[in-house]
């Protein structure tokens, strides 16, 4: 296909391509032809411009991952507007927020949300018009959807906009240190240039079936959706449900003869404790591709003794940039390893280079942090322009790099490793978590006075504590904290375990003693 | 005691164990949402369905293991009552 200039044309060339081929699969709710999706997704751009949607607007998809949600996606980008996904497991006062903070123009959604969604927007800001949907699955909610409302309107035959490759595309919001999420900004250009990477190295082809394992507000959805349809290749959508119960994905994965395979590493090793692996044919998977946490041998050895066929690939990057380091793993391991695999060597359309406190680039084997420059790297936060200048290093050329917060050392070989965090992020089972939005969330109870929460790792993974001091004697239940969080935070985001103490310890300047608590944990 | 009181007593208590150590045992009712309530993760319910599989000496069907079926003491122990 010619170069394309917006991310929608992949499925509209694909539909010229492959009118009849399944661009979608929902287990259990149906499919959906490029024909099909090309079509559906033209009546929700006709629809959205009726609602008033123009060219650099945004608009919200508050739905559960489906053919209808991948419509949308499709619908939004061809009316020039850039998608803005929320989780909808996720409490509807943070999905407010974040579609109320990019002031979306419209927002896609169940109409099981819209009561208590209205409520909480009510109390922040201005109400987007809506397009409710009755339910996901199989693509005809989203169908009912538009008859009805074509009933009362009569539909302009718009065309698909194609604008600048620097307008935006999509907005990921991640979580944010000061307890708010934030918004990255992300172009057409920075997902065109990164999915035309992944067909370098991954060469995926018209037979190549895909597994969504990724929630769309997650960056790894960017690789599923856009790499399977710009080769017009298959989509297979796992749900949440599925993604995370090892006993009915191992079954679905080889009985839908899936060949590409991308998800965080948790659910891998969870399928080769829990999922009879054994008992299945997996000869169609050809690639296996991981992000989001670190992977430890042990888990990915035991789930290469069931699947030593396919290739492995450790993929690392941001949200800010989507993948831009790579590592194939060996298979089968050497007995010998036990520390974790480098993320490996620069994706080609990109450049990387560690630097020091003082932004000073270092030698190799040197300890430092990871910034990354080229066509992938966001624009920058969505309305937070300090957030995003302190967020690049720019170079006496004028290059903006952007540093990733990562600690990595350059190996002899010219491969990274990765050594931890600057800050205070860390990453739980490929969720991206700031500890500070918990601390946040945890004052809001009226019982805390204090909170500080800290992330452990050992070979199981990362597990979070998070340490209360109560006024007087209200000290609540570990239920009822729990509960609480559970309230006011994705469930990922729920420390694992609670300490309670009289007062946490100081540091000399009286800050909370964060090296104190790792000690004592 | 009662099959039914036997059944959530034993559930009760290993979740206690498990995953609310120095919890007050009478802070967990019957009712208490365990994964809406952030008790129960991913993780932590594969482990529970593993203790109810190996202790009550059945498998649980895949459609079972999900929030409706596992999301209080109460649905718990009416689930392994419908198989024993």
């Amino acid at each position: 296909m010619p170069t394309p200039k917006a991310l929608h044309q992949f499925l509209d060339h694909a539909a010229g391509t492959h009118p009849d081929h399944v661009a979608v699969e929902e287990p259990n709710k149906g499919k959906i032809s490029y024909r099909n999706l090309a079509a559906l997704s033209d009546r929700l751009r006709d629809r959205l411009y009726y609602l008033g949607v123009r060219p650099g607007d945004r608009v919200g998809i508050y739905l559960s991952k489906s053919i209808d949600a991948v419509a949308a996606i499709f619908g939004i980008l061809k009316a020039g507007a850039a998608y803005v996904p929320v989780d909808p497991t996720a409490p509807v006062s943070r999905n407010a927020y974040i579609l109320n903070n990019c002031s979306v123009r419209v927002a896609i959604m169940e109409s099981r949300f819209e009561a208590s969604f209205r409520a909480e927007i009510d109390l922040i800001g201005v109400m987007p018009s809506l397009l409710l949907l009755e339910g996901t699955g199989g693509g005809s909610p989203l169908q009912a959807a538009l008859r009805r409302e074509a009933e009362s309107a009569d539909t302009p035959g718009t065309e698909a906009k194609v604008g600048s490759l620097d307008d935006l595309a999509y907005i990921l919001y991640t979580s944010g240190s000061t307890g708010r999420p934030k918004g990255v900004m992300l172009t057409h250009q920075n997902a065109l240039s990164f999915v035309d990477w992944c067909s370098e190295v991954f060469e995926p082809h018209d037979r190549d079936r895909f597994s969504s394992h990724a929630p769309l507000h997650f960056d790894l959805s960017i690789l599923d959706i856009f790499v399977s349809l710009k080769h017009g290749a298959t989509l297979v959508l796992i749900s949440a449900n599925i993604g995370k119960e090892p006993s009915l994905l191992a079954p679905l994965i080889s009985e839908r003869r899936i060949s590409i395979w991308y998800s965080s590493p948790s659910i891998l090793g969870l399928l080769a404790e829990y999922g009879n692996l054994d008992r299945y044919d997996y000869s169609s998977l050809r690639m296996v591709l991981f992000a989001g946490e670190v992977f430890p041998v042990k888990h990915l050895r035991s789930f290469q003794s069931f699947l030593s066929k396919p290739r492995y690939f450790n993929l690392y990057g941001p949200t800010e940039t989507n993948v831009c380091t790579y590592y194939e793993i060996p298979v089968p391991i050497p007995e010998e390893r036990t520390e974790p695999f480098p993320i490996g060597k620069a994706c080609s359309h990109l450049r990387t280079k560690v630097v020091n406190e003082e932004g000073k680039e270092l030698l190799a084997g040197r300890e430092g942090e990871l910034c990354v420059c080229g066509p992938a790297v966001m624009k920058g936060y969505w309305n937070l322009p300090e957030q995003s200048d302190r967020a690049f290093l720019v170079d006496r050329h004028g290059e903006r790099w952007y540093k990733t917060g990562d600690v990595v050392t350059e190996g002899p070989d010219g491969n990274y490793s990765y050594l931890g965090r600057r800050d205070r992020m860390v990453k739980k089972r490929g969720y991206r978590i700031e500890l500070g939005e918990i601390e946040v969330a945890l004052y809001r109870h009226p019982a805390v006075k204090e909170a500080a929460v800290i992330a452990l790792s050992d070979s199981e993974g990362v597990r979070i504590r998070a340490f209360l001091s109560c006024r007087g004697d209200l000290r609540p239940s570990l239920i009822e904290i729990k509960r609480f969080c559970a309230e006011n935070l994705p469930l990922y985001m729920v420390p694992d375990n609670f300490c309670f103490q009289g007062l946490l310890p100081r540091t000399s300047t009286d800050k909370i003693d964060y090296q104190r608590l790792k000690e004592i944990s | 005691m009662n099959v039914m009181e036997d059944i959530k007593q034993t559930v009760k208590a290993y979740i206690l164990k498990e995953f609310l150590p120095g919890e007050n045992p009478a802070e967990l009712l019957d009712s208490t949402p365990l994964i809406t309530g952030g008790i129960l993760d991913s993780i932590a319910t594969l482990k529970l369905v593993t203790f109810i599989e190996e202790k009550y000496g059945f498998t649980l069907q895949a459609h079972e293991v999900d929030v409706e079926h596992l999301n209080t003491i109460s649905d718990i122990s009416k689930l392994i009552q419908s198989k024993v």
